[in-house]
């Protein structure tokens, strides 16, 4: 499946047409369909061969074990969700999935970090992002003063062309090099 | 005109353009799966080499049978050895244990507990190798108990033989026994199957070496795949921190609550560190603090070294009198397990002088203990030799003296018997004059350290943690203060200490059991009874540390530790053997000028002749000292690829660390 996005930043070039998410067997299909499914028995048909556009909210989603515990997890469904709200279709839903698996690439899976920590989705992770990642990692136990000198630093340690907040490429220059990156960034399913 | 035509083609185009492309893709996919769906086609040449190759699997022709019950085999094989696997899994022991303490208190306190284990599997091998070749061929095929003088107890220590006491101190019959080294007979072959004990003697001994060092390096090696990262020397500190820390496998909640209490604990560690960076000093006093704290703990541990050498003197004169306290029959034991406990304390309080950055703290702080303990067991080590030397003069007397005694009695008896042809009957062996055989003396002395080690450690265990608890608890009720809460309150497992401890001992084990066969199986049950003593009293006694960690990448800097212990421990052992001459009446290699020559007279008399010539060629300086550089190559390889230069358990660093930075919480 080639996913296009509605509103390309004009410099990301990569935006336009990203790689697509690894292909799943037909027996992962299959087992995501059943987890779909269960997720709203009512709703979710077994039958999807007519494409029905059934969606899912988020809420309903973020009860999924996989994803209850994650800080994130409002993020990253709100992410891969065509309307931003955070309502999945099963595209989006084995979408998210597969991005988040273990054989997804790195560059795809450094596009798809950057957009969950892009909290205001204006393309850049400012201040602000960061400081609300920081906070929900710490749950609110770091001072004022530490999480401004926690959110000053990273900034100052990726930040390439110096405008105080961290682009894409910016991103990606360091993440690149991370070596937990992507054991870390990974969920089973 | 046409340029506003063509941009509004242009962007037409666009829109277009990607209809159609997703089109093209729509109508490709399609393609695709019904391809998929069709049949393949093969020429007919190709399709018969094909099925004549793979006969027996399409499930015709005369292969068949041969390859379903080969592909049967196959199966069969792998589920055995699955099943193996599974076996194995299972036979690991204490593995129940080791889950239950890592869940209360974390992986790394378990990591204590599965160094324990790994070393009693190392032990047990070094028992079985000297159990089954030494110890077993000579009870069973050498000479019995009063036999021959090496094994009877002399006439005049007959009578205390037997005391407690006495027993106690290795001594009596305990000292005529297979636990050591002077109740070995010399003889070459013993027994029907005509088993060359003192070869095996020698050759177990230096298999216990080659051994440990073989399975210390392979443990190594194997860490440093699988270990790994250094500390926070990279670039990107808190970017990785912020992007990479959170691990989205994370699905249990306590697990979840776990992870947000490390991640706050390393942010705020790493906040430290750069607000450390930032301050100012004043270097001139710092420096100066400095080397007088280095020199205050140079002067202790020469005063520790001094303590011993002087203990050691004291214990040479204790051993011509016979009218000792028990204190003063141990002193020696004791005042060295005692350095080990009050010194590291010591070391820390003078340590506060240099403030240095907790996580640099400790390191000189292990480096501190580790010149300790390697001090003492030198200083130890140096004096044992002094007494070695004496013994080895006072050897040469009595040697001279038993020979004469010898003539004597031949010459009293047939002096009171008539009849010229009637033989002298044996001397009685407990009335034959006998040497000091020095080995059994240093073997003695190995294991009344050993045994004062076990001692002091379980002592301090039970009086620092278990009265401790159960003072904490009960006179919680009637007492000012919160003794829970605040001083003294409950203790925590102290990791490096305990570790430190496991290595120590083991060096003494290597350095000893050559002297004392027996030490091993000392020290097996030592460990077995550790494992299950240290399970309970970290349940019962101990409180976890406050921040809960994952397991530590550091296992490589205490098998590093092991290592060098290994080598030191083999200096001593290496140094007799080739230089020391064996005693001239007790141990495997009585009548000998040196203890390898028991290899040179297997290689004379048992091997044939050509091998003799070989032997000698390869004992060419020439081609020995290459062959030494290349194995000294090898493990500095090793030791490279291992030991990054101080790395140790982060969450060990963070657990003091928390201690000595952050406001005092209640131990919930």
């Amino acid at each position: 499946m080639i996913k296009t996005f509605e509103t390309p930043p004009p410099f990301a070039s990569q935006w336009f047409d990203p790689l697509p998410p690894p292909a799943l067997s037909s027996g992962t299909s299959c087992r995501l369909h059943g987890r779909f499914h269960e997720l709203a028995p009512h709703l979710v048909p077994m039958d999807y061969t007519n494409e029905p556009d059934i969606r899912l909210p988020l809420t309903l989603i973020v009860t999924m074990p996989e994803l209850k515990e994650n800080p994130f997890r409002n993020r990253i469904v709100e992410v891969f969700s065509e309307d931003g709200q955070g309502n999945l279709s099963f595209n989006d839903f084995v979408d998210m999935f597969s991005a988040l698996c273990e054989t997804a690439p790195r560059e795809l899976k450094a596009i798809y970090a950057f957009k969950i920590y892009d909290f205001n989705g204006d393309n850049f992770l400012c201040k602000e992002d960061l400081e609300k990642t920081l906070n929900r990692l710490t749950k609110g136990e770091l001072t004022p003063e530490e999480v401004r000198l926690v959110c000053s630093k990273a900034i100052e340690e990726a930040d390439l062309d110096g405008d105080s907040k961290l682009s894409f490429s910016d991103f990606e220059n360091m993440i690149s090099k991370a070596p937990d990156f992507l054991s870390t960034f990974h969920i089973r399913i | 005109d046409t340029d506003s035509n063509a941009d509004s083609e242009e962007e037409s185009m666009s829109e277009g353009e990607m209809e159609r492309l997703k089109e093209e893709v729509e109508e490709k996919k399609k393609i695709i799966a019904t391809m998929r769906n069709k049949p393949w086609r093969m020429k007919r040449r190709e399709c018969q080499a094909f099925v004549d190759k793979f006969e027996g699997a399409l499930g015709k022709g005369k292969g068949k049978k041969f390859y379903a019950y080969k592909v049967m085999m196959t199966k069969k094989w792998i589920k055995f050895q699955r099943d193996f696997e599974n076996f194995k899994t299972t036979c690991i022991p204490w593995e129940r244990k080791i889950k239950e303490v890592e869940s209360h208190f974390g992986s790394s306190v378990a990591s204590y507990f599965i160094f324990l284990r790994w070393m009693y599997g190392m032990n047990m091998v070094l028992f079985g190798l000297t159990f089954g070749l030494v110890v077993i061929p000579e009870v069973l095929m050498g000479l019995p108990y009063g036999s021959i003088p090496r094994k009877t107890v002399p006439r005049a220590e007959q009578a205390t033989a037997q005391d407690y006491s006495v027993l106690m101190d290795f001594n009596g019959y305990c000292k005529y026994s297979v636990l050591f080294y002077g109740y070995y007979n010399n003889q070459r072959t013993i027994g029907l199957l005509k088993f060359r004990l003192p070869l095996s003697y020698l050759m177990v001994g230096v298999g216990t070496f080659g051994y440990s060092l073989m399975v210390v390096i392979r443990t190594m090696a194997k860490n440093a795949d699988v270990g790994g990262g250094d500390g926070d020397e990279g670039e990107f500190t808190f970017s990785w921190k912020m992007f990479t820390s959170w691990d989205y496998l994370i699905g249990n909640a306590e697990t979840a609550d776990n992870k947000y209490a490390s991640i706050t604990t390393s942010f705020k560690e790493s906040i430290v560190d750069e607000q450390e960076n930032q301050k100012d000093e004043n270097i001139h006093l710092r420096r100066f603090l400095r080397v007088l704290a280095n020199l205050m703990i140079i002067c202790c541990l020469g005063g520790s070294g001094y303590l011993i050498f002087f203990v050691v003197k004291r214990s040479q004169e204790f051993a011509n009198r016979d009218d000792l306290s028990w204190y003063e029959k141990n002193e020696l034991e004791l005042i060295m397990s005692l350095l080990g406990l009050v010194c590291p304390p010591l070391f820390e309080t003078i340590a506060e002088l240099e403030e240095y950055h907790p996580r640099i703290a400790l390191k000189w702080q292990l480096g501190r203990i580790f010149a300790l303990f390697l001090g003492n067991l030198y200083t130890f080590l140096f004096a044992l030799f002094d007494e070695v030397n004496n013994k080895l003069e006072e050897e040469k007397s009595i040697r001279n003296a038993s020979i004469w005694a010898l003539k004597e009695y031949y010459a009293n008896f047939t002096l009171h018997n008539n009849d010229s042809e009637a033989t002298a009957p044996p001397i009685d062996p407990a009335d034959v004059i006998r040497g000091p055989c020095w080995e059994t003396a240093v073997g003695i002395e190995f294991v009344k350290l050993t045994v004062s080690d076990i001692q002091v450690t379980y002592l301090t265990i039970l009086i620092g943690d278990f009265a401790r608890a159960v003072i904490v608890r009960f006179l919680n009720y009637c007492w000012c203060w919160d003794l829970e809460a605040t001083y003294p309150s409950y203790g925590e497992f102290d990791i490096s200490g305990n570790v430190l401890g496991l290595v120590f001992n083991q060096g003494m084990i290597w350095m000893g059991a050559f002297y004392a066969p027996g030490l091993v199986g000392i020290n097996v049950l030592r460990l077995l009874s550790s494992m299950y003593y240290q399970c309970w009293a970290v349940m019962a006694t101990n409180v976890p540390h406050e921040r809960v960690f994952k397991a530590s990448k550091s296992n490589n800097f205490y098998m590093g530790l092991l290592l060098l212990i290994l080598f030191l421990s083999l200096l001593p052992v290496v140094y007799t053997i080739m230089t020391l001459p064996p005693s001239f009446d007790c141990g495997p290699f009585s009548g000998k000028a040196k203890m390898f020559d028991v290899i040179m007279e297997t290689i004379d008399l048992d091997l044939p002749a050509f091998l003799g010539t070989l032997f000698s060629y390869a004992a060419n300086p020439g081609l020995i000292i290459p062959a030494v550089l290349l194995m000294v190559g090898d493990n500095e390889q090793y030791q490279h690829m291992s030991a990054v230069p101080v790395c140790f358990c982060v969450d060990e660093v963070s657990a003091k660390w928390h201690h000595a930075y952050s406001p005092v919480t209640p131990v919930t």
